[in-house]
């Protein structure tokens, strides 16, 4: 089996700051990967290299196989059009930490936006699609509400579902409970949960280290842009090899502890 | 003394039952004069009317503004101006529109002209504008396109089509700074995620982000749209036979100046009155999804 995403000697700059280092990760298919890490780790960044939203400088990154944002020729590198890399982009779906649903469209036209524009299907179709995913995610019944009428966790799982709407076979999820009220939190990783149980491959950017252990197959823990740890969560948060993997998780306990 | 209402209504309360309560929803409130209010509005009442009275007994000549009030040439003219701005405006805003996406462009050579055509149009005085462009037969004696359309530039170059021109490509300069900072206010967030379900940059321009821009827009192209329409009025010395110049026209030979200055003036007031009611329209269309987000003060 080969991997879905796979990183070789990743780096990335932003002028003459290198924010990623020499990353080396492979994602199998229906793995669940949860990135942590402190902040400024790179571990954002990193997501976002594997959708394009940020271009890399340095190594290359391949989504199921295909080298993402260049086309080789004759030992030449070539950037590929905005529409190549929006044909690249199709198979990942992604979460944003600020939700950034559509504010000018209710949470059934967020979810039937992309399987209408993008994917050209049939209105009728797409709207039933929607709706399914809307009751997916438990907000059957706020379809017609605008984004600015729903809470945080309500809108992140309209998030969720124009994501899926797509059918990625990537899901990427950024802090996606970081901008939420404690309260809220639950909702969203509980449907995270589900999408996790159906046999998506998941990255997630995370502070939940209690959801990380429940549902990661792998954990990558990131520091100062390069990945200093990765296995599976008993391994990582149970019993780290690295210092800096233990100085992190000592601080988060001992934070966790305080707000206690 | 106690109050026993407001004792009732406590029961939650622990405190003492002796304490001296009140509630002040069940005393009588005091209404506040506001003699200042009464004091500027006597003053501005005073001053508005002793205007309209000045006005009344003057040497103005009411019934001939009352004639010509509807006349069929002023009529004409008020079309004329309210035809050509709608126009100017809708090819300026599409101006504005592209020049504000080109503007934006990565494209070195794209963003370079945009910025090149709003410098041009917007610096020249619209006055010089619409003389050069209908003087242009002075440089050009014929125009078009060498081997497929030839003409004699001063039979094209009618004053109508010198105003259309220059009022279009002025307002589309103006309107594409409009546009494009009410681009730069849309969320970098709105791009990104538009971006994430594989939107291209045309389907997110126009489905995601334009819309969202237009909403801010609105208010500001109102006001554009108000400017444009008083502009045309500069149109009367090239000759075009908009609203302000056909109340010149009648006054240079029944010399009633001020009584076809008054219906000019009335007119506009009158236009733009009704196109407050089109703005509100179109802002309350634009407004899908922002509606009751607080934002009253």
């Amino acid at each position: 089996m080969k991997p879905l995403v796979s990183a070789v000697r990743l780096g990335k700059k932003f002028g003459d700051h290198q924010v990623l280092h020499d990353i080396n990760i492979d994602i199998m298919p229906g793995e669940v990967v949860c990135i942590v890490g402190p902040s400024g780790s790179g571990k954002t960044t990193f997501l976002r290299c594997i959708n394009q939203l940020e271009t890399i400088e340095m190594g290359a990154l391949y989504l199921d196989g295909e080298l993402t944002g260049y086309r080789v020729e004759n030992d030449v590198v070539h950037r590929l059009t905005d529409k190549e890399i929006a044909r690249q982009r199709r198979i990942t779906g992604m979460v944003f930490q600020r939700f950034n649903l559509f504010p000018h469209m209710t949470a059934l036209e967020n979810v039937m936006e992309g399987p209408t524009r993008v994917l050209r299907q049939d209105r009728q179709a797409a709207r039933d699609t929607a709706m399914g995913l809307l009751a997916r995610v438990g907000l059957g019944d706020r379809a017609d509400a605008f984004p600015n009428n729903l809470s945080g966790g309500q809108q992140q799982r309209v998030a969720i579902a124009r994501a899926l709407a797509m059918q990625p076979r990537l899901m990427l999820f950024d802090e996606p409970t970081s901008a939420l009220d404690a309260e809220l939190v639950g909702e969203v990783l509980g449907v995270m949960r589900d999408v996790a149980a159906t046999g998506m491959t998941m990255v997630i950017v995370t502070h939940e280290l209690n959801f990380a252990r429940e549902v990661a197959d792998k954990i990558v823990f990131m520091a100062d842009g390069r990945v200093v740890e990765t296995g599976p969560p008993e391994q990582v948060l149970e019993n780290p090899q690295e210092a800096r993997t233990k100085a992190f998780l000592a601080a988060v306990v001992s934070k966790k502890q305080d707000a206690a | 003394m106690t109050l026993s209402f407001a004792l009732e209504d406590r029961t939650n309360d622990q405190r003492k039952p002796d304490m001296d309560v009140i509630d002040i929803s069940k005393l009588k409130h005091a209404r506040p004069l506001h003699l200042g209010r009464l004091a500027t509005a006597a003053v501005l009442l005073a001053a508005g009317a002793y205007i309209v009275y000045a006005f009344a007994v003057g040497t103005i000549d009411w019934p001939v503004v009352g004639e010509y009030m509807f006349s069929e040439r002023i009529m004409r003219g008020a079309v004329t101006t309210v035809v050509i701005s709608v126009i100017a405006m809708a090819i300026g805003i599409v101006i504005g529109i592209l020049t504000a996406i080109a503007r934006s462009s990565r494209n070195m050579v794209l963003s370079s002209a945009a910025m090149f055509y709003t410098w041009l149009f917007r610096g020249a005085p619209m006055i010089l504008q619409l003389l050069i462009w209908y003087n242009l037969a002075l440089v050009f004696p014929t125009i078009g396109i060498p081997g497929l359309w030839e003409a004699k530039t001063v039979v094209v170059m009618t004053p109508l089509a010198a105003t259309l021109i220059a009022l279009s490509l002025n307002q589309g300069a103006y309107t594409s700074e409009i546009i494009r900072s009410g681009m730069l206010a849309v969320d970098i967030g709105q791009y990104e995620a538009a971006k994430s379900i594989g939107m291209t940059y045309s389907d997110t321009l126009r489905r995601i982000i334009l819309p969202q821009a237009m909403r801010v827009v609105v208010p500001p192209l109102g006001n554009e749209f108000i400017g444009l329409l008083k502009v045309t009025a500069l149109a009367s010395i090239i000759g075009f036979g908009e609203l302000l110049g056909t109340a010149q026209d009648i006054y240079y030979s029944n010399a009633k100046i001020m009584e076809m200055l008054f219906v000019a003036t009335i007119w506009y007031l009158v236009i733009v009155s009704l196109l407050s009611v089109v703005q509100m329209w179109i802002e309350k269309r634009f407004a899908r999804g922002f509606a009751n987000s607080g934002r009253h003060g």
